[in-house]
Order: C-alpha cells, then structure tokens, then sequence
C-alpha cells in the first residue's frame, strides 16, 4: 500500500500515463481508500489548468501593444547586420 | 495562416523582402513580448529579448526548412533569448524549493491533508490571476523557468531540456517540484471554508 508522500511523488508520471500497470493499481487503490489524495490529485491538476489560464490570456488576440520604437528597433536591426 | 500563404511568406522572408519581413515583424512582436514578459521581470529586458530574437531568426532564416509555422520557430528562439537574458541578470545563488514543497509525517500522512478549492474562488479572475503570478515569482528560478517552459509555453520535456541544457529526468523532477510549490503557496487562498 502506497504512503500519501509516495503517492504525491509518483503523482506527474500517473497523470503522464507513465507508470508500469502494476504501480498504476497500486496508485488507484490509495485514490479509493484516502480522500485527502482525491483532493491533492484534482487541486495538482487545477494548479497546472490556473498555471496556464493566468499566464496566457486566452480570452482574444495577444495586446496589440507592441511599441512602435521597439518595432523600429528590431527592423533598424536588420538594416545594420 | 493556410499553408500555401505560410509558404509564401517564407518564401518572401528568405528572399529578403523588406515588407513581408516589415509585415511579419509588426504581427509577431505583441506576442513574442508577452512570451518574453513571462521570463524577464524587467521590460526593458522583455524588448531586448526580442530584438535579439529576430535578429537571430533572420541570420537563420535562410537554414530554416519550414518543418513547423514560423511563429512556432519565432517562439522557441524568443524562449531561448528570454532565458540567455536570465541567465546574463543571475547573480545570487537561488534558494531551496524544500520550504515550498508539502510536509509529510514520519508514517508518511500529509502535515496538512488537502481539502477541495472552493469553486467561487477559482473564477474571481483578478485576484486569481495575481494570486497565481504571485506564486509563481516565489519559485526558485531553476524550477520557474521549467514550469513556465513546460506548463506555459508548452514545449516538450525533450525540447525543454535542450534548452535548459539537462537531463530530461531533472526537467521532470524539476517541473513536479515547482507544481507541488505552487499548488503549496495558492491553496491557502483557494481552500474551501479559509
């Protein structure tokens, strides 16, 4: 039977399908028998999902904020090389 | 972009056309800065980045075989300028993650067993979005920079320990380390009942 630390360490390779078949039983039976491991495995998953959503806007186009001087910059660039 | 137009472009580009090169330059830059915003705290640095990165990609242009988008190969040459300028700003060694990883008992039980995230918490945006940007900055580096290449910018393990110049093994102990962080720094202001 798998410790709660083992099961939060082998917790990445289980959600890459990385683990042998037996390891995977293993693991699943802790996911039926510990609700705190129910919860750590779904806010893991969630904190990847937020990881995501609130570094990159997903919500339209990137900003067309792009500043004309650096714009500028990177085509004086190429005119110099 | 159709394949046939994204041809054509690169096309253009490894002919030297200055519009189509103007062209490409004013629609890629708001997104390549925002990738370079992401690693770099400081703005100008961000611009740097991503001068140094067109330049780079337009010395290679030539050698450049279309074996993915454009804006695909723009976007791992400005990662790879983001994290040469991180490396060139390093200067103090970096602190442990240990202090921001779970505590665990001797029998192996959670100090602290996790409890479900309240739903209401997860789509206050604002505040979710500096909470977690928050955390995020609180990583040691080594492991910020693998989280944001693996779970941010999406690159594979393989092409993220390329970049890094380790061991696909230490990207992913890297990568579970810095989400068992952050999940560590948020779930105090996530927890259901807190």
């Amino acid at each position: 039977m798998l410790t709660c630390r083992e099961f939060a360490d082998f917790l990445m390779a289980y959600l890459d399908e990385e683990l042998e078949d037996v390891q995977r039983d293993e693991f699943e039976q802790h996911i039926e028998l510990c609700p705190p491991c129910v919860h750590y495995l779904a806010t893991y998953a969630e904190t990847v999902r937020l990881g995501k959503q609130c570094c990159v806007s997903d919500d339209g186009p990137p900003p067309a904020d792009a500043p004309e001087t650096l714009v500028q910059a990177i085509l004086a660039a190429r005119r110099v090389r | 972009m159709h394949d046939s137009d994204e041809r054509a472009l690169l096309r253009l580009l490894q002919a030297g056309d200055d519009a189509a090169y103007e062209e490409f330059v004013r629609a890629q830059t708001p997104r390549m800065l925002s990738v370079a915003r992401r690693f770099l705290r400081n703005e100008e640095d961000a611009r740097d980045a991503v001068q140094d990165a067109f330049v780079s990609a337009f010395r290679a242009i030539g050698n450049f075989e279309g074996g993915s988008r454009i804006a695909t190969w723009l976007h791992r040459i400005v990662v790879n300028a983001s994290l040469m300028k991180l490396r060139s700003k390093r200067r103090k060694p970096e602190e442990s993650i240990e202090e921001l990883l779970p505590r665990w008992q001797e029998d192996g039980h959670a100090a602290r067993p996790a409890a479900p995230w309240a739903a209401e918490k997860l789509v206050e945006q604002d505040e979710l979005r500096k909470l977690v940007q928050a955390g995020i900055e609180r990583l040691p580096e080594s492991h910020r920079e693998v989280l944001l290449l693996r779970d941010i910018e999406e690159l594979d393990t393989q092409e993220a320990a390329e970049m890094l110049g380790i061991s696909t093994n230490a990207v992913k102990t890297r990568l579970h380390r810095a989400r068992q962080a952050l999940r560590e720094v948020i779930d105090p202001a996530l927890r259901e009942g807190t």
